[in-house]
């Protein structure tokens, strides 16, 4: 896919915006103590003002404020000192209030910059328009009772934070890689468990279509899409069906839409969302937030390292290409295995272990690094071993293999195994002469120029030594032999 | 024993302390008044058997030498606040049945200070009116009559059954809560004084909220004295209130002294307005001149935007109510009506279980919301009422206190203004402006109508100088030397 939709008439440009629902990790909600904790019982975790109670107020939830502040830092953006909280009105029987709190005009987090990574090891910057604290409302389930529905206020009041992107994304694989980014910012600052699976991160995906050069078109918006794979894919499905619509004549409509990811598509929501006024109004309840820039600037000198610094040290530190860096920084847990197994060691080499061989292992064993049977220091160790010529890079790979079966070290399979490798010359050359002997008519090939066939003699000799010599010694020696 | 529902406040805590009668005692002497007040239909909601218990209560910490600043007072609480277990529904239909799990912050800290709860009191529909006519149990009456005239008068509102439980002599003193006028218009009704705190004085948690912004909750009361007592039990930060203030309670009473020389009294000229009666033109001449008198300085002064206040009152207000109030919609508590889908469930439950003037206030305060009305009324309903605000930012440099009429009319007749919600409005023309700008403002009987009905004039303070207003207030109830009784308590004594 390329930035162009190629109509029947012409190309098209996307042009996306991402609305992310953040769920705060926090272990009470923004306006209650009550739990925030995932899974429990329904309505075990209400609070009276969670219900809705005659009387009750909200009492603003420092930690969420905290995370809020924490996360607008990572994303660059400029904290507001002073934000209000309004209330969006309408009814619906999972909003107990009959509001959700909300932040309107006065967000906390004002403009930033998410700058993503792009496959070809480019990046682009992508803008924050900016970030709202506000109240997730509970859950409707309609499907217990035909003629009922249940209603279970667990998650009512638990603190999301929405972070709103500017029209800046052009692709579904730029919208992918923004998802991406987003979660691995605030799985790294501990803001969010970006678990889209359990609900706590959900994008809103804006979209419109437009002839390259023209202004935007209009946009259709595509509610609770919870994966990064649908999100690409009701991209895809929204532009080509702008596309169809605007090239047979017709207009788009202003909508909302929600995407059927069984069937993959976007269709428009029931008519609940029909012309909604939300009568927003700065809630009496709450007073203007105010932030005192001393523990703004303390918070964010206490800021972790970002992966964008971490790619950039690694890419410095460690020789790797902007592109792995990225892959192993995106995820923190990846990016302290590797330097782990980096540390005084060929970090390119160590690049290797991990992404290609680790990896691959972890993928197909449905693991990830953080229950990895094989600990970072035993990568390393086995690394060493192949370069103080110990094992050759082939019996490594066996080795390592033992290691993800077992969990033991290198050393100890090496040892009882004796993989060993040979780098006695006297004993390599008895068995290069053995081979040259039994095979005198490829040796008057090679002599003759075809000197693809050296390969298949140092073949034989690491067969013969059940690949336990050391491969450069075998070519050394050959080469001397088979010029005669 | 009838004796002992004459006493005021002060006094009945000075004979409990002398051990001249018993907390049980008083509090049965109070339970007969209501008993026998019923026709007034003050209570909503009697609490006889926890009166006895809380007295018992109060009378084994009498006994041990302990006892806090309330003990053993019977105190009557208006409908609004919520009362763990005990029907609270801001006489609306649409919280029938309501008892809620848990207990007001004022509430609690009354109790916590010894007082003893006989039963709540009848209200306007969600604090929504001047007359009390609006509660889903009836109108509350008056247990003032006119001169020679039998027919029944409304106590004011919204806290009008507080009003008339203690003008009635039911209990020693009474909660209520004011949003534009709804403790002061019927202390002045009921010849009580009546004292709205400074917004964020006392505690919003567990006051089922009308409009939050201007919602305080504050004492009603025989004399000053019992207020400023009641004050102190009531006032507090409390921090599930994030609009309630952390500041020290000081001790009211003990700034009663009486003494008004050259205190700064400031008489808004923008307060004469037409059409006002002379007699309550005349009382607040007369409330200048004990003021002159004891050697006060009066001072003119001008709150320029005191004309918008009403108007400004009657878009912020609703505004707020019509978000609060969309919690009862007939899914968790209330009333709920069948519905064949979601829209009618709401729909019915809410047409059924909000009066007219709840449902008036909440179709302005969505309209004036909504999309395209917003900026022309809320949003200069704000900056108005920032300039009112100001007003008296400005005014208070030159002057102490501001000293105004309480309400435009005596008490009227039951019945009457109904049809004219405008009308009915203009009650609240004096108390609002102070309601908007946050400020304390107390009610004091002051004097008597041409046809012998209590009239209040009304001090407003700095921000949380409660202690000059009711310092003031002591001054100016001296002076009038209000003794005037309700007929109710003729006839009962009769």
């Amino acid at each position: 896919m390329s930035a162009i939709v190629e109509g029947r008439t012409g190309p098209f440009e996307m042009v996306i915006g991402l609305e992310v629902h953040a769920q705060v990790i926090s272990k009470a909600k923004l306006f209650s103590g009550a739990s925030t904790a995932f899974g429990a019982e329904p309505n075990t975790q209400v609070s009276f003002i969670d219900a809705g109670m005659p009387g009750m107020l909200p009492v603003i939830n420092g930690l969420c404020v905290e995370q809020a502040v924490k996360t607008g830092l990572a994303l660059n953006a400029q904290i507001n000192l002073v934000s209000v909280f309004d209330r969006k009105n309408y009814f619906y029987p999972d909003l107990p209030l009959g509001y959700q709190i909300s932040q309107f005009t006065k967000p906390i987090v004002g403009k930033g910059i998410v700058t993503i990574d792009l496959p070809d090891g480019s990046t682009k910057d992508i803008g924050i328009t900016r970030l709202h604290l506000e109240m997730d409302a509970g859950k409707s389930i309609h499907d217990i009772r035909p003629d009922a529905t249940h209603v279970d206020l667990n998650r009512a009041g638990v603190a999301l934070m929405e972070i709103v992107s500017e029209p800046d994304i052009r692709t579904p694989e730029e919208a992918g890689a923004y998802v991406k980014k987003l979660r691995s910012l605030l799985r790294y600052i501990d803001t969010c468990d970006g678990n889209m699976d359990e609900g706590s991160m959900r994008c809103d995906v804006n979209v419109s279509v437009r002839r390259p050069g023209e202004g935007f078109g209009t946009r259709c918006e595509i509610k609770n899409v919870n994966s990064v794979r649908f999100v690409m894919r009701a991209i895809e499905y929204e532009a080509a069906r702008q596309v169809g619509i605007i090239e047979a004549g017709g207009t788009i409509d202003q909508e909302t839409r929600l995407f059927d990811s069984q069937k993959g598509e976007t269709r428009p929501m029931r008519s609940k969302e029909e012309a909604h006024d939300y009568r927003y109004f700065p809630d009496p309840d709450l007073l203007p937030l105010r932030l005192d820039p001393a523990w703004v600037a303390r918070i964010k000198a206490a800021l972790p390292e970002l992966p964008d610094a971490r790619k950039e040290r690694f890419v410095r530190d460690f020789g790797l290409s902007p592109y792995d860096a990225s892959v192993l920084v995106a995820e923190k847990e990846n990016a302290a295995f590797f330097e782990t197994v980096a540390k005084g060691r060929d970090g390119k080499m160590a690049a290797n272990w991990v992404m290609t061989e680790l990896f691959g292992a972890l993928n197909k064993k449905g693991l990830d690094v953080t229950r990895s049977p094989v600990k970072a220091e035993a990568l390393g160790g086995l690394i060493d071993r192949i370069k103080d010529n110990t094992i050759s890079g082939r019996i490594a790979k066996e080795v390592f293999e033992i290691m993800v079966e077992t969990g033991r070290d290198a050393d100890a399979i090496i040892e009882e195994k004796g993989l060993r490798q040979v780098t006695d010359t006297g004993a390599i050359e008895a068995e290069v002469d053995k081979v040259i002997a039994a095979n005198a008519d490829k040796v008057a090939q090679i002599r003759a120029g075809k000197e693809a066939l050296k390969g298949w003699f140092v073949g034989q000799v690491m067969k013969a030594t059940q690949g336990k010599a050391n491969p450069a010694a075998v070519n050394q020696i050959l080469d001397k032999k088979l010029k005669g | 024993m009838a004796k002992l529902t004459d006493l005021t406040l002060k006094a009945a805590r000075e004979g409990l302390a002398a051990r001249n009668f018993s907390a049980r005692e008083l509090a049965e002497a109070h339970i007969k008044a209501c008993e026998a007040a019923r026709p007034l239909n003050a209570y909503m909601a009697e609490t006889f058997d926890q009166a006895r218990a809380m007295a018992d209560g109060s009378d084994r910490r009498l006994k041990a030498g302990e006892g806090g600043l309330l003990e053993g007072i019977p105190l009557a609480i208006k409908d609004l606040f919520c009362t763990k277990g005990v029907l609270s529904t801001s006489s609306s239909k649409i919280l029938k049945g309501f008892k809620p799990p848990y207990e007001s912050t004022v509430t609690a800290k009354l109790w916590q200070a010894g007082a003893v709860m006989v039963g709540k009191t009848g209200m306007d529909e969600f604090a929504m009116g001047s007359s009390n006519m609006t509660s889903c149990y009836g109108a509350v009456t008056n247990p003032w009559r006119r001169k020679g005239d039998n027919k029944p008068l409304v106590p004011g509102g919204s806290s009008g059954g507080s009003a008339a439980a203690v003008a009635a002599r039911t209990c020693l003193g009474a909660t209520g809560t004011d949003t534009g006028g709804s403790i002061r218009q019927p202390a002045a009704f009921c010849g009580l004084v009546g004292l709205k705190p400074t917004y964020g004085r006392c505690s919003r948690w567990g006051i089922i909220a009308f409009a939050s912004s201007l919602d305080q909750a504050g004492p009603l009361a025989r004399d000053v004295h019992d207020t400023a007592l009641l004050m102190r039990a009531m006032a507090g930060y409390d921090p599930k209130d994030s609009t309630s203030v952390d500041r020290p309670v000081p001790d009211y009473a003990a700034a009663l002294n009486g003494r008004v020389k050259g205190l700064r009294i400031g008489v808004p000229k923008e307060y004469r307005v037409d059409g006002m009666p002379a007699e309550i033109e005349a009382l607040w001449q007369k409330g200048i001149e004990w003021f002159k008198a004891a050697g006060a300085e009066i001072v003119d002064i001008t709150l320029p935007h005191t004309k918008y206040a009403l108007p400004t009152y009657y878009v912020i207000a609703p505004a707020e109510c019509s978000s609060n109030l969309a919690r009862y919609d007939g899914v968790r508590y209330g009333l709920r009506e069948k519905g064949a889908d979601l829209a009618e469930l709401y729909s019915k439950t809410r047409a059924a279980g909000f009066g007219p003037e709840v449902r008036r206030r909440i179709l302005i305060g969505t309209y004036v919301l909504s999309a395209g009305y917003y900026d022309a009324y809320y949003l200069k309903a704000q900056q108005v009422r920032t300039r009112i605000a100001d007003d008296f930012r400005t005014g208070f440099e030159r002057v102490d206190l501001v000293l105004t009429p309480t309400a435009p009319s005596p008490a009227f007749g039951i019945g009457e203004m109904m049809d004219d919600p405008v009308a009915m409005y203009l009650n609240d023309v004096f108390t609002v402006p102070a309601s908007l700008a946050g400020l304390p403002a107390i009610s004091v009987p002051a004097g008597l109508s041409a046809d012998g009905l209590p009239l209040g004039l009304q001090l407003i303070g700095r921000p949380f100088d409660e202690e000059t207003v009711l310092r003031a207030a002591g001054f100016m109830e001296e002076a009038a030397a209000f003794k005037a009784e309700p007929a109710w308590l003729g006839e009962g004594r009769a």
